[in-house]
């Protein structure tokens, strides 16, 4: 590229290796990519230096850096606890706070914590933990008790006190006089019902920035770098949101749903208000976030390999891979002790795809909401539960198992509605479009400063793979 | 008319009451209008709507810390539904909330005085018949928040 114009350097510090992405901002365009290996353990600079010395040789020199803008899913990524009052509730509402702030949930707690509740946080060590319980003006004796066992113990990450406000204040100062540090936030449910989670992730997003890239050892590579904005999967989270909505006047690509299959787990995100469309349908349980993110911890490639063949079924799996049961197995167990293994052969790749269509579809199902039909005495009435995704306009791919995969479509397509599960409310129609240069991290951090680039970056790099109906055996999977 | 313990709206104002249809019931006007009414009355009120199983009653009471649950049922099958709802309060450590029930809850041609007696007996503190006014109920809650205050949940009736 030519030495004057305007670039950005978008990096993400991720758990196998650090990439980086090179952006052109007048043209909107990705110049060069570059890796090296994720060095958090030792010194992450070394890494660094090792995936801009790539981005130099396969660019030609480096360019003078507008933003150099950083993710971190490094060091076991931004690992939480979650405490709430009612498991349905105020702990739903923390867990939705905290895995929309783009946390890995190691834990998630309702209602009194015992003895032994408080042992297992300890012994999980997290790096922030959120505490939430009650309404503004309801129960407050609950996170009172909970706060006082948390004082008590041994764990020394920062506490979010985002419960009852009434309580908020004598909470903060128990812990701080235990030694703890206490962030208050607005309660995640304020009202009956009611979610606010921008608050807690605003506080849980500050105390990344200020605590965590330290304790990480990731500001080791601080000179490389301007900032570290957010966790990798909310910067993903953020690119969906972009991409959906669009940015300074111009549209984007509408309601849509990111699949985003890992080597550990399969998060979804859906960007879509998830209103009912089922004429007469009642919404039941808690209002969704308009940006939502699940996360399958079941749903790997490699380390949860061997759950993914569990929870689709073996048979199913078999018969998708075309392969007997038994060499299923065997290659399955192979790819599952070997995380960074790439298909080798034809077998190989079979399995990879049938693994993938499978999390896909599982994990979508999980995330899209459902109809009930309740039998009452004026007939039959439809209940919701979730958010409707029928209607939404697209599906966007992201992972290795998608880049590496010859046909992306036929994995996407596994997001689509089922006519054989009519209930699930997964999207009937939607173009499916593969982020094939893993650039939508890199929208979702440029967002943040120039969110007209990103968008641009972001809708002329996805790209668009045709929808392929090859399949007449369908495995009928439990979502 | 003016009812002895009627409390003034600032009294009310610190009580929390759950209002909601219970089970596969769509009847959803009548529960509306008496959220409506107690609220207007002053009292903070958490309204779940139609269509609510018994347990999203509890669990929504304890969020709140809610000092009663107003349950209605329209379509007939009330008492299958309030079977056990007292012991699941209880269960879930709300011992002293007080429990209402109101709607169409005598099916058939049983008097109301027998189907009144069922629910009472399954731990609801009053139950209402059709056509109870919201006037009503309001000055019953009033009686029984301040025999409550003076150190008893039992109604006064």
């Amino acid at each position: 590229m030519s030495g004057d114009a305007r670039a950005a350097l978008l990096i993400d510090f991720g758990s196998t290796y650090t990439k980086l992405r090179a952006v052109d901002l007048e043209r909107a365009e990705i110049v060069g990519a570059g890796q090296g290996p994720s060095t958090v353990a030792t010194d992450v600079a070394v890494g660094m230096e090792a995936a801009l010395a790539d981005l130099e040789t396969r660019i030609g020199g480096l360019p003078d850096f507008a933003h150099r803008l950083a993710t971190s899913s490094a060091a076991g990524g931004l690992r939480m606890v979650t405490v709430g009052l009612v498991k349905e509730l105020t702990a739903e509402a923390a867990r939705i706070a905290a895995l929309g702030a783009g946390a890995r949930l190691v834990g998630a707690y309702a209602y009194r914590l015992t003895a032994g509740d408080v042992a297992e946080i300890e012994a999980l060590d997290p790096d922030i933990l959120l505490l939430a319980g009650g309404t503004d003006g309801g129960n407050d004796e609950v996170i009172r008790h909970n706060a006082g066992r948390l004082a008590a113990c041994g764990i020394v990450c920062p506490v979010v006190v985002a419960g009852n406000r009434e309580a908020t204040d004598g909470i903060s100062e128990r812990l701080a006089s235990a030694g703890k540090t206490a962030v208050p936030a607005g309660n995640v449910m304020p009202e009956f019902n009611v979610l606010d989670i921008e608050p807690a992730r605003a506080a849980i997003r500050r105390i990344f920035i200020d605590r965590i890239v330290h304790a990480k050892g990731i500001d080791r590579a601080a000179e490389a770098f301007d900032a570290v904005l957010m966790p990798t999967p909310e910067a993903v989270m953020e690119g969906a949101r972009l991409l959906a909505d669009g940015a300074g006047g111009r549209d984007g690509l509408g309601p849509l749903l990111v699949v985003d299959i890992g080597g550990a787990t399969t998060d979804v995100h859906s960007v879509a208000t998830g209103e009912p469309t089922v004429e007469g349908a009642i919404q039941r349980g808690l209002p969704e976030p308009y940006v939502k993110r699940t996360v399958e911890g079941d749903l790997g490639m490699r380390h949860n390999a061997l759950s993914i063949v569990e929870a689709a079924g073996p048979d199913a799996l078999a018969r998708d891979a075309g392969l007997s049961g038994d060499r299923l197995r065997e290659i399955v167990a192979a790819v599952a002790g070997d995380v960074e293994r790439l298909p080798r052969t034809d077998e190989e790749r079979a399995v990879d795809r049938a693994l993938a269509r499978a999390a896909t579809r599982i994990a979508v199902g999980r995330h899209a909401g459902r109809t009930e039909t309740v039998y009452t005495a004026m007939g039959p009435a439809i209940a919701q539960h979730g958010k409707d995704l029928t209607g939404l306009a697209a599906v966007v791919g992201t992972g290795g198992a998608l880049v590496h995969d010859g046909d992306p479509a036929g994995i996407l397509a596994e997001a689509r509605a089922d006519p054989d599960d009519p209930e699930s409310l997964r999207p009937r129609a939607p173009r499916l479009y593969l982020d094939r240069e893993y650039l939508l991290y890199a929208c979702g951090l440029l967002a943040t400063v120039e969110p007209e680039a990103a968008l641009t970056l972001g809708l002329s790099h996805m790209h668009p793979v045709a929808g392929e109906e090859r399949r007449n055996v369908r495995s009928r999977v439990a979502g | 008319m003016r009812v002895t313990g009627t409390l003034d709206p600032a009294e009310r104002r610190g009580i929390t009451l759950v209002t909601g249809v219970i089970g596969s019931d769509t009847h959803i006007v009548g529960n509306r209008i008496l959220s409506m009414a107690l609220e207007e009355a002053g009292y903070a009120i958490v309204a779940l709507g139609a269509l609510t199983p018994a347990d999203e009653f509890v669990k929504a009471a304890i969020e709140t810390a809610a000092d009663g649950i107003m349950v209605s049922s329209l379509y007939g099958q009330g008492e299958l539904d309030c079977r056990g709802f007292r012991d699941l309060c209880v269960e879930a450590g709300l011992d002293d909330i007080l429990l209402y029930v109101g709607g169409n809850l005598v099916v058939g041609k049983t008097p109301w005085e027998v189907a009144e007696k069922r629910f009472l007996d399954m731990g609801f503190d009053r139950a209402f018949p059709p056509g109870t006014r919201t006037r009503e109920v309001v000055e019953a809650l009033d009686r029984d928040f301040a025999a409550h205050a003076r150190g008893g949940r039992t109604p006064d009736s």
